[in-house]
């Protein structure tokens, strides 16, 4: 059953059209991929359906409901979270910090005004520490942590809000290959465990192709091509435009 | 008790018998000059501590701090004259006023994005207060200001500041730990989140006006209560509380005092209200200094004081620890 469906969203910046008319079907549970090179609109395309840029036309549809245009914080809230190419957390908060902020929102006690934030004790926070493996860097600021930490706590943000879907942009960007296959191993991971749906974009194509179970191609803001992994493995348009040569993808 | 709890409790014992102790010991030692310097910098104090949860918690750059301390001051002192409202409502009033100003003023800033609109937004609410005292003749006396705003006779500053500087002691202790609270509680940690990264609070599912809005509320309710004991400390207050010189000099006590750090604007307070009446007994260019020391503590110490003292406090416990 599809979780997310997208029909025919486009955007323009100016007179640039970013994303012309993309459809994407998603189905539960499965980890799903878009790749193109860079400008092709992948991140265009889930800042659209986050809700961080509103649509110029066409809808998106979430668990069978319209989400065209919702305000992201709604968004999050129907079950949708998203993590960002350049990794965003609260530098100056701790790590332990940056989650219980994140838990008590999910919780609806963040307006809440005498109780002592720090000591509440919340079962979802520890539940993500340890799900993230950040549980002995929980006193560390966020901002010193290094790069595959900040990405993991970002991750373990996401995971706070307690969603059904996640959006990763780039997940492992900047990551070494160790660093690298330890996130993948840790997104599958949680996926599998918490019953999630992952929708992700990604530039390392080793990466894109053991993980995912459907693939998007995108280029100039289209979709040049969708399908199976197997299938897009030996798409030969999506080999000539993507990769400019007919040989097999292996990686970048 | 652990070690630590006992050393708090046992601080936290010795600085509230000095604080009782202190009139008595400026008083008999020194002189009544130094009691109002001493409630000038528990007025200035609290005002910096309510304007810091906006701009340290809340990363709100708000320019216009005075439109709440003046809405406080000229509502306790408007209440005071022209009616016969007896003091305690006037003084229970002013914070009301100043709250009510700051839910106007806070609904269309909060819609602002960008810090310059948002400064730009706040100060000008803030001038158009001041232009409206200072116009409004027949309601406000304009540019004259109200004078002789008397305080019932057991607060009275006539003879002695020893009863309004116990009574201002509360008032603020109250409010400090009112404020102190709702900076460690849910709320103040979700302020913190905007001030680091509202792009990512967005997308933890925080809904972001309402927040600052109220933020910006509380703020001001507790900028309403300093500017109450301003007025009942001078038994006078002019337009000029609405100008944005003392929005300004907030800020600069701020900074000062360290804006990550809950008490550093009372830190920036004691120094600015401190720095200014020793150095203006040999100057009057004593702008001149302030400008210098903040430009040296920006420079050096971006933290500010408070935030410098923090940093060597938990290195010490820590180094004691390992």
């Amino acid at each position: 059953m599809e979780i997310l469906e997208t029909k025919g969203i486009k955007k323009s910046f100016g007179g640039v059209t970013a994303v012309r008319g993309v459809d994407l079907q998603v189905e539960e549970k499965e980890i799903y991929s878009v790749i193109g090179p860079n400008g092709a609109g992948k991140t265009t395309l889930f800042n659209l359906i986050s809700g961080f840029h509103k649509c110029d036309e066409g809808r998106v549809l979430f668990k069978g409901a319209d989400i065209t245009n919702l305000a992201p914080e709604k968004i999050v809230q129907l079950g949708m979270g998203r993590s960002f190419q350049v990794t965003s957390v609260f530098p100056r908060l701790t790590v332990f910090e940056n989650i219980q902020a994140t838990s008590l929102v999910t919780g609806g006690q963040g307006l809440s005004l005498f109780s002592d934030a720090s000591k509440m004790r919340l079962k979802n926070t520890e539940e993500v520490l340890s799900l993230v493996e950040l549980v002995d860097k929980r006193d560390e600021l966020a901002g010193t942590l290094p790069a595959g930490d900040r990405k993991k706590l970002e991750l373990g943000i996401v995971l706070a809000t307690r969603p059904e879907m996640l959006l990763l942009d780039e997940p492992t960007c900047g990551m070494s290959p160790v660093e690298t296959t330890g996130t993948i191993e840790l997104i599958r991971k949680i996926a599998r465990e918490m019953s999630l749906t992952v929708l992700l974009t990604e530039h390392k194509m080793d990466v894109v192709f053991s993980v995912s179970s459907h693939i998007t191609v995108m280029n100039f803001g289209v979709v040049i091509a969708a399908g199976k992994t197997e299938e897009i493995r030996n798409n030969k348009l999506v080999q000539d435009i993507y990769f400019g040569s007919t040989d097999q993808p292996s990686g970048r | 008790m652990t070690n630590a709890n006992k050393t708090k409790w046992i601080a936290g014992s010795a600085v509230a018998l000095a604080l009782i102790a202190l009139p008595f010991a400026v008083e008999t030692w020194i002189s009544q000059y130094y009691l109002y310097l001493i409630i000038k910098i528990i007025v200035w104090a609290l005002f910096a501590t309510s304007f810091n949860l906006v701009m340290g918690y809340g990363g709100m750059m708000s320019f216009g701090h005075a439109a709440f301390y003046g809405a406080g001051a000229y509502t306790c002192a408007l209440l005071m004259v022209k009616t016969s409202c007896p003091m305690p409502l006037a003084f229970l009033t002013a914070p009301l006023a100043a709250a009510l100003a700051g839910l106007v003023i806070g609904y269309f800033s909060v819609k602002i994005k960008g810090i310059f609109y948002f400064a730009t937004l706040t100060l000008s609410f803030a001038q158009l207060l001041y232009i409206l005292v200072f116009k409004w003749r027949s309601f406000t006396f304009g540019d004259d200001g109200i004078q002789g705003i008397a305080s019932p006779a057991l607060l009275s500053t006539l003879d002695t500041y020893v009863n309004y500087y116990y009574f201002a002691l509360v008032v603020s202790s109250i409010c400090f730990y009112i404020m102190w609270r709702i900076a460690k509680s849910p709320f103040g940690m979700i302020l913190r989140t905007l001030r680091e990264n509202p792009e990512r609070s967005t997308f933890i599912g925080v809904r972001i006006q309402r927040y600052r809005l109220s933020a910006f509320v509380i703020s001001a309710f507790f900028s309403g209560v300093a500017g109450a004991l301003y007025v009942f400390l001078e038994t006078s207050v002019a337009p000029d509380v609405f100008k944005w010189s003392v929005s300004g000099e907030v800020l600069l006590m701020g900074l000062l005092g360290g804006m990550h750090v809950f008490f550093g604007p009372a830190l920036g307070a004691v120094i600015m209200v401190l720095l200014n009446s020793f150095i203006t007994s040999y100057t009057e260019y004593w702008g001149l200094f302030i400008g210098i020391t903040l430009i040296l503590i920006v420079l050096f110490f971006p933290q500010g004081v408070g935030g410098l003292i923090n940093e060597q406090l938990r290195s010490t416990m820590n180094r004691k620890a390992a």
